[in-house]
């Protein structure tokens, strides 16, 4: 079977990319992925070494052997399978290096938070009791070992959930309806405009301005002396969510199809309907969630309550009058100003504690977000 | 159940540009009425000011007018979502309702108009409205699934399902086929040619072939230009249309020497 006229190098079927001139691909070799584990080993012993026996700082030695994995991973890849390979071993182990430089303050911080916190937070007068009339002389007992930890951050547990509550019921009202007015009523007018910067400025308030604010509004209808309350607390942590709420709310509406919308008008739904039954429920995991990320968001505010809400050692479940306490600015206050000057240590393990309970309310109200949006998700099946 | 729909003078802005211009025509009620045109032509912008969708885009607006039976659907003081309730529209992309089950999407001309119905009501109109869409037997065991879970072919037919159970007078297809499988086209034009004994259909349509198939009438538009408003170049019997067309354009675009 030979045809003089059609020889294989001419059929362009079967034409290869090096039998054009210029194009020389790189021939493909087969590398094995043992040597970069081999280099790793060496690396790590090479790290043992520097900071064990040659007495380098920690940092250093990490950095060196880190370097130097890198360099004799490239080699060896380069070697065996061409530049591509080798850069992409590289550029591979770059971000495994990047990640790990961006996870480990987060667990250092989880780590010292849970560590430090854990014994007190848990023991449940922690939860139940309030700071009144607690000493230094309490502490000194704790100390000697005669009493327990005296006190406890109960009231400040509840002041944080009801100011919190408050602002939420506060924002987001305000910010869903702002958000609605913008997607479906306000498309491009000057009014959204206008409003969509207007909330790109308060999104950059710096959150002690918002407790000022809330601050000043109050003493200008009640006087200095009755100014600090909850609701003051509330309103100023409002001026901090609401530009979140609009935002994501925004974003949130922004991807429901209009096809959808029109469906529904299609079917002589008045616009407010449409917007009520179809619009909102096909969002409504995307809102859910982004309303639950910015409870998280504010929820460990200390500076707006500081001003706007004073601190309270006591009880204190009416949020008309007088300084609440909330667990961040509990943690602040105790750990600044501890009972005893002399015995400092269970005020700072009060402190760990109240932090390990903000730290975990967050973490909680991140996890609710994750389960509502799953809850609320259009199904498929 | 169908009316007569009288279309006078109609030029239709979207803001300043014109995308039709001075449309005249009349559809018979219980008729398959089928537009054709290449595209940008504005058949889709004129079948949507047959019941009012046109103007939930921004800017766009009509001159002219609309009746259906005797009444101008832009007359002062009619509401427009009394217009979509006597005309339902089908999309050219099946959306049904992602929220909703199979069963609430057909009812959702009832339910999200906060209409009370009992449960056994609604049973029988679902069902009513499903069978005359030719679904019911394909989902009559899996009425509570979601709607997305259906295929596209089926997904279509659910939302003309979805049209019929809300007992319009007039049905608009927009382009119905175009995002469908031959076997779920064959399926859809079957039923049109089912719904056109209760309804009066008009079907925009890319496919001169399906024009053909189903329709009793046909409108070509055309452009003269891009950037000018697309106009009813001829509008008579599908057959005369397709055998004998008296304007050259016409004849043009069918014997496929343009669009």
């Amino acid at each position: 079977m030979t045809t003089p006229t059609q020889s294989p190098d001419h059929d362009i079927h079967h034409a290869r990319l090096d039998d054009v001139q210029g194009i020389e691909p790189s021939p493909v070799r087969p590398t094995s992925s043992r040597a970069q584990w081999l280099a790793g080993v060496g690396a790590i012993v090479l790290f043992a070494v520097l900071w064990q026996v040659l007495d380098l700082h920690l940092a250093l030695a990490v950095s060196i052997s880190y370097l130097l994995f890198l360099a004799a991973v490239y080699l060896v890849y380069r070697s065996a399978g061409g530049r591509r390979v080798g850069l992409d071993i590289i550029v591979r182990w770059l971000v495994y290096g990047a990640f790990t430089l961006a996870i480990l303050p987060l667990i250092s911080l989880l780590w010292t938070v849970i560590s430090e916190g854990l014994p007190v937070a848990f023991s449940p007068s922690f939860w139940t009791e309030d700071m009144t009339g607690i000493t230094g002389l309490d502490d000194q007992a704790y100390m000697e070992g005669t009493a327990s930890l005296a006190g406890g951050a109960g009231h400040a547990i509840v002041g944080t959930l009801m100011i919190t509550g408050a602002a939420t019921l506060i924002s987001v009202p305000i910010g869903m309806f702002t958000a609605i007015y913008l997607v479906e009523y306000g498309r491009n007018n000057r009014l959204s405009r206008g409003i969509r910067f207007m909330v790109d400025v308060m999104t950059g308030i710096p959150s002690i301005v918002a407790g000022l604010f809330a601050f000043a509004l109050f003493v200008q209808i009640l006087g200095p002396r009755d100014a600090k309350m909850g609701v003051a607390g509330a309103i100023a942590l409002s001026v901090l969510m609401i530009p979140t709420v609009v935002r994501n709310s925004e974003e949130m509406l922004r991807i429901v199809p209009n096809e959808l919308r029109e469906a529904s008008l299609a079917l002589g739904v008045p616009k407010w309907r449409t917007i009520a039954k179809v619009v909102l429920p096909t969002a409504a995991s995307g809102l859910a969630s982004g309303i639950t990320l910015a409870i998280a968001r504010v929820i460990g505010e200390t500076a707006p309550l500081l001003v706007a809400v004073g601190f309270a050692r006591n009880w204190n479940l009416d949020m008309m009058t007088g300084p609440m306490n909330s667990l961040a600015v509990y943690t602040y206050d105790i750990f600044t100003k501890p009972l005893n000057p002399a015995i400092i240590d269970p005020s700072r393990e009060r402190a760990w504690a109240a932090a390990l309970l903000l730290v975990l309310i967050v973490v909680g109200l991140n996890l609710l977000a994750r389960l509502i949006a799953k809850l609320f998700a259009p199904k498929s099946r | 159940m169908s009316k007569r729909i009288d279309v006078k003078n109609l030029d239709i802005f979207y803001g300043d540009f014109q995308a039709v211009k001075d449309v005249s025509m009349v559809i018979e009620p219980k008729s398959v009425t089928a537009f054709i045109g290449p595209s940008g032509c504005g058949k889709s912008t004129f079948i949507r000011t047959l019941n009012r969708m046109h103007e939930v885009i921004p800017g766009a607006r009509v001159e002219g007018e609309v009746l259906i039976d005797g009444q101008n659907l832009y007359g002062r003081g009619v509401d427009p979502v009394d217009v979509r309730r006597q005309v339902g529209m089908v999309f050219q992309r099946p959306n049904p309702f992602p929220t909703m089950s199979i069963r609430d999407n057909v009812l959702a001309g009832v339910k999200l108009n906060s209409k009370r119905m009992s449960g056994k009501a609604a049973d029988e109109l679902a069902e009513r409205a499903l069978r005359g869409a030719n679904l019911w037997n394909e989902v009559k065991d899996r009425l509570d699934k979601p709607g997305s879970g259906l295929s596209g072919g089926q997904q279509q037919r659910l939302c003309i399902a979805r049209a019929i159970a809300v007992q319009p007078e007039v049905i608009l297809m927009d382009e119905p086929c175009s995002a469908l499988d031959p076997i779920s086209t064959l399926a859809i034009e079957d039923l049109i040619n089912e719904l056109k004994s209760d309804y009066t259909v008009v079907i925009v349509t890319h496919n001169m072939q399906q024009a053909a198939r189903v329709s009793d009438r046909t409108g070509f538009f055309n452009l003269e230009a891009t950037g000018q408003p697309g106009q009813l170049v001829e509008f008579d019997d599908t057959q005369k249309i397709f055998n004998n067309p008296s304007q050259k354009a016409t004849e043009d675009y069918i014997s496929g020497r343009f669009g």
